[in-house]
């Protein structure tokens, strides 16, 4: 049985479960690269174009952390995940195995599957079919993986809806925020890998925890009211992930009010120019919302993020008392 | 009505003539330093380079008295398609008064979409239809003359004896094409033109180096925006080729697929569009090198998706291909003195590869 790899960055944060489940009712060994730290972040600053944003740096720092310890590497090449229009994920998710193919040599090999579930609703069926066989499974036991797979995700998605972090659904753990109605509620918004990473994000979770911040994320939306969000928009935009925030930052607007908009993004992310824009007008025009941008590169400090928040919560309690 | 659109490169010319022939006042906004600080001003910090210089220039049109832009969308998945949308979203919120149409591509029953846009404009001078399709195939038609002169000027520079003729003649050769309002006019021009720039005096014994330039097309096409590449290139003695123009990209995007050669030659490298023009980038430098071309000089925004996955790639086709790549990210901060020293620097090791490759050529001729 073989030792595959998991990168712990990007789209790990929402389908990990999936091919965590996959992979080991098929009997395979599971390995998921170390947490983000500062030597990922080192090994991923070599190894990608300076150009690139942090996330992707961050990505191949993970590959790297793999490559030694791994009989293959799980690349998939994510391309779409529902039918909605034009939508893909980032161009940067799209090209991502030949970045990787590009900028690192001497690699265990590499699963990059496409995955397009655009096409059909039997698509992702076909991908587990494709990459089951390779590893020489009968496909009496890729279906069985395949649905307890499907199971094992939908129950993630379900308890992050009932207010749990990616991580905290993953491992399972009870809900620990003691609902008070007097607490302040925050939408933390933004792409996964980057709301979720304590490293990229200096712990800003457990940060506003100890404020006693109520704490919202995209995936504490509902899936259907998130969606009912889209026609809200002239357009739609043209990115899986920066849909799912813009929507879910109209839930926060509209339907679940919140105290205040926190919009994380990394530092020259090509999409969330025009999502912090599309944001921060719609916070305006829709009941003056407080919003924040909390901008992330490789250099951001702890004080910094810790001293931003603070004040912005500080900010959002007097306001509170003044209503 | 006043209105106004994109500056591209030559094209504004084309536009106007359409417009005035629908009973519109065109408001051809050429971009300046100055237009390039108002849009950067107003754009988020992140926008692609052709966001900030279209909004500078959006803006600059609205106080000339602009009151509708028109420009294309694009089905993405790139940030261009959703241009229209948050120009129009940051206009309002200055409290401005002016309407962007974008027309979409057709595809599927958005055609519908893209007809009711074209009655909206030319309902409002009550032009009919019959004359609406007259007057775009005559736009078309000095949309390409445009196109083939600009081609033509790249062939010519490399040879010019006195620098700076063959751009003075391009400027008159523009002029000419300005004034032909009829088809038949538009051919004659077309080939004065040509005349024109056959007049400037050349040295045919030269052996110019060729480059192929490719990237994002809008800082391709607009000269402003790149800092006169081309110019700058052909001065140097280089024979330049341009991958885009716009009359190939609108018929590409706008009324069939196409580029299928571009797009398998990039196969090897990365079999998957990824908007904008990424995998053309790969493509295209792939097929320059089968070409003979000496090198590649690639054009991008600053932060530019799609570009940057294709810099990230480009790597592997210099080492299998053995074609030198220059990648130039552009954004409001990029000087002009940089982007030549650049340039010329990476001529001069174009030149240098190509006398050890003729050295190398002789000692083998020697050998055998
Ligand atoms: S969405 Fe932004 S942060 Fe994510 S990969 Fe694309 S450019 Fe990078
Ligand atoms: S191709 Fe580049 S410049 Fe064009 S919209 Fe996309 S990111 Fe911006």
């Amino acid at each position: 049985m073989a030792k595959i790899g998991f990168p712990k960055a990007l789209y790990y944060y929402l389908y990990y479960p999936f091919w965590q489940e996959f992979f080991t009712n098929l009997g395979h060994d599971m390995i998921v690269s170390s947490s983000t730290s500062k030597a990922i972040l080192d090994l991923g600053v070599k190894e990608t174009v300076n150009d690139a944003c942090l996330p992707i740096k961050l990505f191949h720092g993970h590959v790297g952390d793999l490559a030694s310890k791994v009989d293959v590497i799980f690349i998939p090449r994510m391309v779409s995940v529902r039918k909605f229009a034009t939508e893909t994920f980032c161009p940067k998710f799209l090209g991502l195995p030949d970045m990787v193919h590009a900028s690192m040599e001497d690699l265990p090999p590499v699963i990059e599957e496409k995955i397009d579930l655009s096409k059909s609703p039997l698509e992702l069926w076909r991908v587990c079919q494709r990459i089951g066989k390779e590893f020489g499974h009968s496909q009496w036991q890729i279906n069985n993986a395949y649905w307890h797979a499907k199971k094992v995700q939908h129950r993630f998605f379900k308890s992050m809806e009932n207010g749990l972090t990616a991580e905290k659904a993953m491992t399972g753990e009870k809900k620990k925020y003691t609902k008070d109605k007097n607490n302040l509620k925050l939408a933390f918004l933004g792409y996964p890998y980057l709301v979720y990473d304590n490293f990229i994000n200096v712990n800003s979770l457990e940060l506003l925890e100890k404020m006693d911040v109520e704490i919202k994320t995209v995936e504490m939306v509902p899936a259907k009211k998130l969606l009912a969000q889209r026609k809200k928009l002239p357009k739609d935009l043209f990115w899986n992930f920066s849909n799912r925030v813009m929507h879910s930052c109209l839930y926060y607007l509209d339907d679940e009010k919140v105290d205040g908009i926190v919009h994380v993004t990394a530092f020259g992310c090509g999409p969330d120019a025009m999502v912090d824009k599309m944001m921060e007008l719609e916070s305006k025009n829709r009941g003056e919302v407080p919003f924040l941008t909390l901008s992330l590169d490789e250099h951001t400090g702890n004080a910094g993020v810790a001293t931003r928040l603070e004040a912005f919560v500080d900010m959002l309690k007097i306001r509170r008392e003044k209503q | 009505m006043k209105v106004s659109f994109p500056y591209m490169g030559t094209s504004h010319i084309a536009f106007s003539m359409l417009l005035r022939n629908l009973g519109h006042e065109p408001v051809v906004v050429k971009p300046t330093q100055k237009t390039l600080t108002l849009g950067t001003q107003y754009s988020p910090e992140f926008a692609c380079l052709p966001f900030k210089i279209l909004l500078g220039t959006y803006l600059e049109a609205i106080e000339k008295g602009a009151e509708l832009i028109l420009t294309s969308g694009g089905i993405g998945p790139c940030r261009a398609g959703y241009y229209g949308v948050l120009h129009q979203k940051i206009i309002d919120d200055l409290g401005l008064n002016a309407k962007i149409i974008v027309f979409e591509p057709p595809r599927n029953l958005s055609i519908f979409d893209l007809l009711n846009k074209i009655n909206y404009v030319i309902k409002l001078n009550k032009i009919k239809w019959l004359d609406f399709i007259h007057y775009f195939k005559l736009g078309w038609q000095k949309l390409k003359a445009l196109d083939e002169i600009e081609n033509y000027v790249h062939k010519i520079r490399p040879y010019e004896t006195n620098k700076g003729d063959t751009t003075q003649a391009f400027e008159e050769a523009q002029k000419i094409l300005e004034k032909a309002q009829t088809k038949e006019e538009i051919e004659e021009a077309l080939q004065a033109a040509k005349n024109v720039l056959d007049n400037v005096p050349q040295d045919k014994s030269r052996q110019p180096l060729k480059i192929g330039i490719i990237g994002e097309i809008y800082v391709v096409l607009e000269p402003f925006a790149n800092h006169h590449v081309e110019t700058v290139l052909g001065e140097l003695g280089v024979e330049v080729h341009r991958s885009i123009s716009l009359t190939g990209y609108t018929s590409n995007s706008f009324i069939k697929e196409g580029e299928q050669d571009v797009i398998k030659a990039a196969h090897p490298y990365l079999n998957q569009l990824i908007g904008g023009h990424g995998i053309n980038s790969i493509g295209e430098t792939v097929l320059y090198a089968r070409h003979g071309y000496d090198g590649v000089v690639q054009l991008a925004p600053f932060a530019c998706i799609p570009e940057i996955v294709a810099k990230g790639i480009l790597p592997k086709v210099q080492k299998d291909l053995g074609i030198p790549v220059l990648t130039l990210f552009l954004d409001e901060q990029t000087g002009k003195a940089g982007i030549e020293t650049r340039l010329e620097a990476f001529v001069d090791l174009l030149k240098q590869k190509r006398y050890r490759a003729n050295v190398q050529d002789k000692l083998v001729a020697v050998n055998l």
